[in-house]
């Protein structure tokens, strides 16, 4: 039998999370993936590096045991060890997602999916894999993104990485250059300037991490350049020549002067390309502009019967909006096959967070200051420090700041950014906030608990209206 | 799970409802097709059928219940397989959730449109029982600058929540259909000391109140009268009923007149519309509402596609919708719609009036008492029976001239009646 109501082609975040969603609304459900259940982000991605990461905050912690009059001598890291932790870690998961596609009976076809057909009123789409057609009145398309290659700097594995290499290094780089300052390449110069290496980093804009909140981007570099990073903001990599000890790489700076610079290593993070080239698209008539599959707000593509979630789509390009966006395209599927009982809402992209795991970590939902003021807002913004909060101040933690942006007209909640320890378990507050459409009285009739890290995020609501307490 | 059973919404325009009696109680067990209660919406009392199946755990809203807003929870049934004793019964006591907005959503997934919007519900807004709105606070404050009613606005949020993205559409001021009909009673009636019984408003008197003044405050009536002979129609009404006699059927003069508006109408279409806005909907088929007087007030059942049935059959048709009427059974679909009204108080000796056009209708036939007047025939001056008849037309969808028409239609139809049975 290969009579499915649903297939999902892709098993990362988006299409695992889809076809257990359209599984429990009884779907007859199959998941096809060529590499790894769960995807990039469980496997190489999110996961693993969060694992590298974490090695790498303890390894920070250790060396300045000193400073919590904790006595740590001889400290070294062991690199092999801390990648195969990630690996574990990744692993573990991986058998997670297994168990998770048995308990909900979603068949799993291990191979390379292709678009065969469309569903048609006549009869069900197709889906080839290893040579098999697969029949299904629906077809999520889910196939996720990798990373970007540079034209002048092919990544090889050896010098020249991508995320991936990164995550499974076999010597630590002595000199490293990322190139790019998203969330991909801050995390790596982070990981590896806390493990030991010299790393710069180079960014085109005139700020790094250049999504987040020019605030947000000042303090970073200026934590990081206090870790002993170089961060080359205006800048590009104009050409990278192998030589026999790494790689030597053409900077042209702000200043418009090229200066020709030796590296070990250089991780390339440039951004993302969709993997929507060998699928069947075409074939479909599926419409998509540089790859990236054009859909509405429920996932529909312009064919009827083919859907698309997550990186294949436009951004942003997070995890956790890949599965938002899988629930809905399962639940709209279950509601056009006769479901009364769904009710699928389109999801409001500004309620997405977006959360950086370096060393401080940063996290922000909406719109920034400037981009609320673009937008012609007139803006409140409340600042309030972590020197300011008890709680960081014993955990040690003293560096980073919380902002929050509203409407001065409404008071609504138009953005949240934050940096400093622990803020990506912490902006979920003002998700919720954000999607509840509370204003600043909510929030600050709101009571947060003492002592902890989130009452800056209630004193930064206050500070927007002149009313902070511990400032 | 206890299911939840809602005040059902009767009519596509039902808002709220009378709880008017309870069938069943406590402890009883239902099954779907049973009768659990009688609901009196805004025109009719009407059965409600149970759906699901169980024990009624909890009965929320008592019999006699007034303004019960369409998804309510009226009811609780513990399902088939459950222990009604063990579900706690305060869960009934919580206002409803949203009316299920399922047909307003596009699902239809052989059509889908690229970039087409999210998904929004159509429910209105939702009101808990204890008449708070359901809507996020930045929605309540921006409705608040804006001036908006958000008893007016739909959500779209979960369960008919109204967000920010359903008042920034909004306009000031905007209120809803009902209320946007200028109020039917005066704000104030000054009480001068004289004795009297005030008795509540049914539903139906509240919608005859507030139709009618709508239709006055709105609609600009002009008013066309001629005086039809009806002899010859009187003459053919005694031979149909002697050769029908056979098959139970009587016709009354107001079955020919349905046929008689209804043929006119399909003559002059130019009068057979609605007046809409920003366009004029010209109808391929002539419904008329009849106005019958039921105890509980004026209501309107309609004949559907008139002009094409055979009067022994309009006939048979009216007298079944009359009952139902006099009983308070019409079923929505019985007394909604329509393209033009029928009004006939000649029953009382009524000589002539003007009728009040019923919207979205553009006309309706006022017609008085057939009765023996001097009248010319041929030059000279002798008895005959007439009726007069009076047309209220919309002027804004009808000019004078094109309802002129439909007058002439209607006498000529009646006077040279055999083009009602042809």
């Amino acid at each position: 039998m290969s009579d499915y109501d649903l297939i999902v082609l892709g098993s990362g975040p988006g299409g695992y999370v889809a076809a257990i969603r359209a599984a429990q609304l009884g779907l007859k459900t199959a998941i096809v993936e060529r590499e790894n259940l769960g995807g990039i982000c469980l496997n190489w991605g999110c996961i693993p590096t969060k694992a590298l990461l974490r090695s790498a905050e303890v390894f920070h912690q250790m060396k300045h045991a000193k400073d919590y009059g904790l006595v740590a001598e001889g400290i070294s890291a062991d690199l092999n060890a801390v990648v195969a932790r990630s690996r574990g870690v990744a692993k573990q998961l991986n058998q997670g997602v297994t168990h998770l596609m048995k308990k909900n009976k979603i068949t799993v076809f291990m191979g390379e999916g292709r678009l065969a057909a469309a569903p048609t009123a006549a009869g069900l789409g197709k889906l080839e894999v290893n040579g098999e057609t697969l029949t299904a009145k629906h077809i999520i398309i889910a196939t996720g993104a990798r990373a970007r290659d540079l034209p002048f700097a092919k990544a090889d594995g050896n010098r020249v990485w991508t995320y991936r290499h990164a995550m499974t290094p076999k010597e630590l780089p002595s000199k490293l250059l990322v190139i790019g300052s998203g969330a991909i390449g801050i995390e790596f110069a982070s990981f590896y300037n806390d493990m030991g290496s010299e790393v710069t980093v180079v960014e085109m804009m005139d700020r790094i991490v250049p999504v987040e909140d020019a605030d947000v981007s000042a303090f970073l570099e200026k934590a990081l350049k206090k870790q002993g990073m170089t961060i080359l903001t205006g800048a590009g990599v104009e050409k990278i020549d192998l030589s026999a000890t790494g790689i030597k790489a053409a900077i042209k700076g702000k200043d418009g002067k090229v200066v020709t610079s030796e590296f070990s290593h250089v991780i390339v993070a440039v951004g993302i390309a969709p993997n929507t080239e060998s699928i069947g698209l075409e074939t479909l008539g599926i419409k998509a502009e540089r790859g990236i599959i054009a859909i509405d707000g429920l996932g529909r593509t312009n064919v009827a019967g083919i859907w698309a979630i997550g990186d294949v789509t436009p951004g942003p390009w997070l995890a956790h909006k890949a599965s938002h966006e899988g629930v809905i395209a399962a639940e709209a599927i279950a509601q056009a096959l006769g479901n009364k009982d769904v009710h699928p809402h389109a999801m409001d992209k500004a309620n997405i967070p977006g959360c950086t795991y370096c060393h401080p970590q940063i996290a922000s939902v909406g719109l920034t200051e400037a981009k609320a003021k673009e937008a012609g807002y007139t803006v409140k913004a409340g600042t309030f420090p972590f020197i300011g909060n008890g709680k960081a101040i014993a955990l040690g933690e003293a560096e980073g700041f919380i902002k929050t942006v509203f409407d001065a007209k409404t008071g609504e909640l138009l953005g949240a950014h934050m940096i400093g320890a622990e803020v990506t378990e912490l902006i979920q507050g003002y998700v919720v906030g954000k999607t509840l459409e509370t204003t600043e009285a909510e929030l600050m009739a709101t009571v947060f608990p003492h002592p902890t890290l989130s009452e800056m995020m209630h004193e930064s609501v206050l500070a927007a209206y002149g009313r902070a307490i511990h400032i | 799970m206890p299911i939840e059973i809602k005040m059902p919404a009767l009519s596509p325009t039902m808002e709220e409802g009378t709880l008017a009696k309870w069938l069943v109680k406590a402890g009883d067990t239902v099954k779907s097709g049973d009768i659990m209660a009688e609901i009196e919406t805004d025109k009719a009392t009407m059965e409600f059928e149970a759906v699901d199946e169980g024990v009624i755990i909890a009965i929320a809203v008592p019999e006699g219940s007034e303004g019960v807003k369409v998804g309510t929870v009226i009811a609780t049934l513990a399902g088939e397989d459950e222990d009604a004793s063990a579900v706690p019964v305060a869960e009934t006591a919580k206002p409803a959730p949203t009316p299920k907005p399922a047909q307003a959503e596009p699902v239809e997934a052989r059509t889908p449109t690229v970039a087409q919007s999210a998904s929004t519900s159509s429910a209105r807004a939702e009101v808990g029982k204890d008449g708070r709105i359901i809507a996020s606070p930045l929605a309540k404050r921006i409705a608040e600058q804006k001036g908006i009613d958000l008893k007016a606005v739909k959500g779209s949020g979960p369960n008919g929540r109204i967000v920010k993205a359903d008042v920034d559409g909004a306009q000031p001021g905007a209120a809803p259909v009902a209320a946007a009909a200028p109020s039917a009673a005066p704000a104030v009636t000054p009480d001068f000391g004289i004795p009297y019984e005030a008795e509540k408003l049914n539903n139906i008197r509240k919608v005859i109140a507030r139709r009618l003044t709508e239709a006055k405050q709105t609609i600009p009536h002009i008013y066309l009268t001629v005086d039809v002979r009806l002899d010859a129609l009187l003459k053919l009404r005694g031979e149909l009923n002697q050769a029908l006699e056979a098959d139970g059927v009587k016709l009354s003069v107001n079955d020919l007149l349905i046929k008689a508006l209804a043929k006119a109408l399909i003559r002059v279409p130019k009068c057979n519309v609605s007046f809409a806005g920003d366009e004029l909907r010209k109808y391929a088929r002539a419904d008329i509402s009849v106005a019958v007087a039921a105890p509980s007030g004026l209501i309107t059942p309609i004949i559907v596609d008139a002009a094409t049935k055979g009067v022994a059959q309009i006939s048979t048709e009216m007298k079944a919708l009359a009952d139902k009427a006099k009983a308070g059974k019409l079923q929505p679909h019985e007394y909604q719609g329509g393209t033009a009204s029928l009004s006939n108080l000649g029953m009382f000796g009524i000589k002539q009036f003007d009728a009040v056009i019923n919207p979205p209708q553009a006309m309706i036939m006022a017609v008085g008492a057939g009765e023996a007047r001097p009248y010319v025939v041929d030059g000279a001056l002798s008895v005959a029976s007439v009726m007069s008849a009076t047309g209220s037309f919309d002027h804004r969808a009808i000019d004078g001239a094109d309802g002129a028409q439909l007058m002439q239609a209607f006498k000529d139809l009646i006077e040279s009646p055999l083009g009602l049975v042809a």
